[in-house]
């Protein structure tokens, strides 16, 4: 396991080049950037769509998920998921 | 872009699967534009991708007719728009396109040689919307560069990734390689290091149209390619997390094919200044073809329709090796292209494959390079460069 970037009162933020949006033709949210797109799986986009609307920490967008989610279990998920897209070069923390 | 063989979609990413398949005849929809706006250009690249007989080719789609191209394709789905040429600076509606373009939500990449740019326009670009700027060198010095180019452009180059970086877009450097630019990989990465460069593809000359004409001066050798590698590969170890680096070897030293286009008529689209709609910039040299038009057709009609777009779709095309073949569904049985070129039938496999029985075509390639390499100067071949009176030459007007 290598070091983690990411505590609760760190702020993600989109990585220069980036851009994330709803595609209508692939029914799903997609990260563009460079000649290149990610397509998102459901959970993947509710975060990023998070992380690119507005600057804020960690700890407030898992507290968001959780009211927008019926107070699910999510913060591990949601950590995870941060250090994969960090480690893919999509995110990185202010 | 045109020039590099890079992929369409370089991170596989989160994705759910096979998304996009149209459920009524298991086409997809294009995701990727490259729009080839104009074939004017003030360089004169012995490698360009654009067909040689370019200079023959009049009647550029209007604005209006490229917004038209722009919405047909983004309601199908694209989502990556590369703003091409010949030198798209050339365009001079050229804002008016990016600003539409991004309205429209593609994620657009200028594709330029810098020449035609200055400060103020990497920033008005930036307002109107533009993603991206990939700017293109010839090599790392002024003296190779200015060779290469066939023009004086080095330093402008040099000025223009730094505005562009200025401006806010990720500094996106482009070389093309080849033999005569390829042992200085190093220096090459050095000045992308020292320019600050957010990413740095090492693309390798595509031999299709000017770059296959002028192949025993371009091919590079075995040797060269080993300690480009090794090199390219201590600097992305070196620099992790900084700048990335792609590096793409040239087919001709692969035992596979490239999976060229991701497939035909699979994800990629090509307009040319003329509104011809292409699975790929170089299938207009194939036989056969219709070449239909975006001034005729829906670009729905283009991709779903014509015999272009469905020749070499899927896999009932293949001869043998590629049929029966279980790497068909990676690499598609390479490029249609490159099998015409060098076998005479576009439905052959790429003699890239170590399977294809005409592989030996490929090695007598490198070979012929090799003995061309060797020889001193004065007696080498020279490069013919890419401008309208040598296109007008060669392909007669």
């Amino acid at each position: 396991m290598t070091e983690r970037t990411f505590n609760a009162d760190s702020v993600p933020v989109l990585a220069l080049g980036y851009r994330f949006q709803w595609e209508p033709a692939q029914d799903c949210y997609v990260l563009l950037y460079p000649e290149g797109m990610v397509k998102l799986n459901p959970a993947a986009g509710e975060i990023l769509k998070r992380v690119s609307e507005k600057k804020q920490t960690v700890g407030e967008l898992i507290a968001e998920l959780k009211a927008a989610f019926n107070g699910a279990d999510l913060d591990d998920d949601v950590y995870q998921f941060l250090e994969e897209a960090h480690d893919n070069d999509w995110i990185r923390a202010e | 872009m045109t020039t590099t063989g890079s992929e369409q979609n370089k991170a596989p990413g989160s994705t759910g699967g096979e998304m996009g398949l149209n459920a009524r005849n298991n086409i997809r929809q294009p995701l990727w534009l490259l729009a080839e706006l104009t074939y004017a250009c003030p360089l004169q690249c012995p490698y360009c991708s654009n067909p040689m007989d370019f200079a023959n080719i009049k009647s550029e789609l209007t604005t209006e007719e490229w917004i038209n191209v722009f919405k047909q394709a983004r309601a199908m789905g694209a989502t990556q728009l590369g703003l091409s040429g010949g030198e798209p600076l050339a365009r001079p509606d050229i804002i008016e396109l990016i600003q539409e373009a991004r309205n429209l939500g593609f994620y657009t990449n200028l594709i330029t040689s810098g020449i035609g740019l200055d400060a103020s326009k990497a920033q008005a670009f930036k307002d109107a919307g533009l993603d991206h700027i990939q700017v293109s060198f010839q090599a790392s010095s002024e003296d190779l560069n200015n060779l290469i180019a066939g023009t004086d452009a080095f330093q402008h180059k040099i000025e223009m990734a730094k505005a562009v970086k200025a401006a806010g877009y990720p500094m996106v450097l482009c070389f093309v390689t080849h033999r005569q630019n390829i042992d200085q990989i190093e220096d090459i990465l050095d000045l992308a290091i020292n320019l600050d460069a957010d990413y740095v593809e090492l693309a390798t000359t595509q031999y299709y149209g000017w770059a296959m004409h002028n192949r025993d001066q371009l091919l590079p050798m075995k040797e060269q390619l080993e300690r480009a590698e090794a090199i390219a590969h201590r600097y992305q170890e070196e620099q992790k997390g900084n700048m990335k680096i792609y590096y793409v070897v040239p087919d001709y030293y692969e035992e596979r094919p490239k999976a060229c286009m991701n497939g035909w008529g699979n994800v990629f689209l090509t307009v040319t200044p003329d509104g011809t709609a292409l699975p790929c910039h170089a299938a207009r040299d194939l036989p056969g073809m219709e070449l239909p038009n975006v001034r005729d057709l829906s670009i729905r009609e283009i991709w779903e329709d014509s015999n272009d777009f469905n020749r070499f779709r899927g896999f009932d095309w293949m001869k043998e090796p590629c049929r029966s073949c279980d790497e068909r569904f990676k690499d598609f049985g390479g490029c249609r292209c490159q099998a015409y070129m060098l076998t005479g039938d576009p439905a052959m496999a790429d003699p890239v494959c170590s399977k294809s029985p005409d592989h030996h075509l490929i090695l007598e390639a490198i070979e012929r390079g090799r003995e061309e390499a060797a020889k001193p100067a004065q007696e080498a071949k020279p490069l013919v460069f890419r401008n309208p009176k040598n296109s007008k030459e060669i392909c007669g007007s």
